[in-house]
């Protein structure tokens, strides 16, 4: 394996994480607004929904989406229709990256909702500011450290997604080859190649950098928004 | 002014609250009219203050009722109107200051204009200025001490343009020394913006130097409402404002200073004076007294030889007998109701009833610095 082809996986990898997270991190950020300021009913089913990717094995939610997603799936034919194909396709990986991060998202955008003090809303209000000024100019700014650290994790987890993704959309070079994926490959064959190492690093410093960029715009911004 | 006169001046200027709510805890009915000027809400935690304001503010909904604020109505159950709390134009300052922590001093001033849409129509200089804070303005709201957050929360609510103020025990969450900081600072929003504002409270102190008008509340109802100065003088309400705290309010003109013993002279009427410690009187200057029931003892002639320089010819307009070990009296002074707290022992010792004319005599001390209210 050449460098160039090293490089072509690790943009390959970012092109599928960055796609799950323009994608989902709206999706996650409606589903703990809603969890966070609205009680409505089965809201308890939609939190176990959430979380089930956290602790259902990747290989059984990887099955999941290719039993709905695949060409004959339930909601695959629906987007075959629209010219979407998922399995065996690398839009296919990101849904699986997507899916698997998708708690990592919502939670720490939950914690920061709920721990927006409401009273300065009010307060805007009787300032004269609506409802959508409102959101622009206070809840958003204040929620936004964690917004970003759910986004920045979740990141991370997609760039690394395994199990899911190899069920989902399988191990297709140039197509659904990952980083991840490319890693065990290599490791699979007895000759074994120097460019395996290279690729461990580069992974291992994603996340690494990733969760420290986290803490930080945690521990930054909580510090401008702290009152 | 008559009371008339009064009555009619508050339709068009003042405040007019009827509200009625079933909530959580309890059920509020409060009815009251405000004119211009301070407005207190007295009472206990839980009487319902912080309520009603939210209910003028527009931020909590009552089930039924009127709300009018100068003319303008802003509830009116019975017509359904419920005009949104960013239409009202009531500013609040709450007792937790609530400044937006991720924006400047001067972006919190300015954000009832660049995000409320509210017209500029007052100074931002004048305002800081008063408030003393305008060496604050690229600060954050995590750097200002307690007090200083409040000064920008008045500030802000000033500069949104609103037609009402309203504030939320905001000295509450200060220790004394900043109490004592912010107070002059309140003075001056009333005196000089002319704005009506109410004020809730349950510091009978903040009440007696602040409020014009004065409701008191007591379990989510109205107890009374009315001029601040006749309120303090009725006994009725005693229990209300506190027994120990009981007290009257006096205004007088300051006379003349005495330098060679640091008192000003101050006149409650012809021939009537007071002596107090003060510094910053000029003469001229009209000031408002406040003095504990406590603090005020009687005599039947005119003490000769008492340390006591404050003896005020009065007489007794109305008291309250009970079994307690006290009589609360109150006494006429030169058109002025002063109250007075006596053991029932002296009561009957002295053999006081009412139309008596008595000495009143207060200690000098007790009517110091700290209960003296800005000029009227």
């Amino acid at each position: 394996m050449t460098g160039n082809d090293v490089i072509d996986i690790i943009f390959l990898s970012l092109k599928i994480a960055a796609t799950a997270m323009v994608f989902s991190i709206p999706i996650a950020f409606i589903v703990a607004w809603l969890l966070a300021r609205h009680e409505f009913a089965g809201k308890s089913l939609v939190q176990a929904l959430i979380t089930l990717p956290l602790v259902m094995p990747p290989v059984v939610t990887g099955y999941m989406l290719l039993v709905l997603f695949g060409r004959n799936g339930y909601l695959g034919g629906l987007f075959h229709t629209l010219g979407i194909q998922f399995a065996f396709h690398w839009t296919g990986a990101a849904l699986a990256a997507a899916i698997m991060a998708f708690p990592l998202l919502v939670r720490p955008m939950r914690l920061s909702i709920e721990a927006l003090d409401r009273g300065l809303e009010e307060a805007a209000s009787t300032l004269g500011a609506k409802r959508l000024t409102r959101f622009v100019t206070i809840t958003l700014p204040l929620v936004l450290p964690g917004v970003l650290a759910g986004a920045v994790l979740g990141f991370a987890k997609a760039l690394g997604e395994f199990g899911a993704t190899i069920t989902f959309v399988s191990n297709i070079p140039g197509e659904t080859q990952t980083l991840s994926l490319a890693i065990y490959s290599l490791l699979q064959s007895p000759s074994g190649d120097r460019t395996v190492m290279l690729m461990i690093a580069v992974s291992a410093f994603l996340a690494i950098g990733s969760v420290l960029v986290s803490e930080w715009i945690g521990r930054r911004m909580g510090k401008w928004t702290r009152q | 002014m008559t009371d008339h006169a009064k009555d009619a001046r508050m339709e068009g200027q003042g405040l007019d609250v009827a509200v009625e709510a079933r909530l959580d805890q309890f059920a509020l009915a409060a009815k009251f009219k405000a004119g211009p000027g301070l407005t207190a809400l007295f009472g206990q935690s839980g009487a319902g203050k912080t309520t009603v304001l939210k209910m003028i503010a527009g931020l909590v909904r009552p089930d039924a009722g009127r709300i009018a604020v100068m003319g303008r109505v802003l509830f009116d159950a019975a017509k359904g109107i419920d005009i949104a709390p960013a239409d009202r134009r009531v500013g609040m300052v709450f007792q937790d200051a609530r400044l937006f922590p991720h924006m400047s001093v001067l972006r919190n001033l300015t954000y009832g204009r660049w995000a409320g849409k509210r017209s500029a129509t007052t100074d931002i200089g004048r305002i800081t200025q008063m408030l003393g804070i305008d060496g604050l303005l690229e600060r954050y709201p995590r750097t200002l001490s307690g007090g200083e957050k409040q000064r920008v929360a008045i500030g802000r609510a000033l500069l949104a343009d609103p037609a009402l103020l309203l504030m939320d025990e905001p000295l509450a969450s200060l220790d004394q020394q900043r109490k004592r900081e912010i107070l002059p600072y309140l003075e001056e929003v009333r005196d000089e913006i002319g704005l009506p504002i109410v004020y809730v409270s349950h510091e009978v102190d903040e009440v007696a130097r602040l409020a014009d008008t004065l409701v008191l509340m007591a379990d989510g109802g109205v107890l009374g409402a009315g001029n601040a100065v006749e309120m303090f003088s009725r006994l009725e309400f005693g229990p209300a404002l506190g027994r120990h705290e009981a007290s009257s309010l006096l205004t007088g003109t300051m006379a003349r200073y005495l330098p060679e013993y640091g008192l000003c002279e101050i006149a409650l009427g012809e021939g009537c004076l007071l002596y107090i410690v003060n510094e910053r009187l000029a003469v001229g200057d009209r000031l408002r007294m406040r003095v504990k029931a406590r603090d005020v003892a009687l005599s039947l002639s005119m003490p000769k030889d008492v340390s006591v320089r404050n003896i005020l010819p009065a007489t007794i307009h109305d008291l309250a007998l009970d079994d307690s070990p006290f009589v609360e009296i109150l006494l006429q002074v030169s058109g002025q109701m002063l109250r007075a707290r006596i053991t029932r022992y002296a009561f009957d010792a002295l053999k006081l009833g009412i139309g008596q004319p008595v000495f009143a005599m207060i200690k000098s001390v007790a009517i110091g610095q700290r209960m003296l209210s800005g000029k009227l």
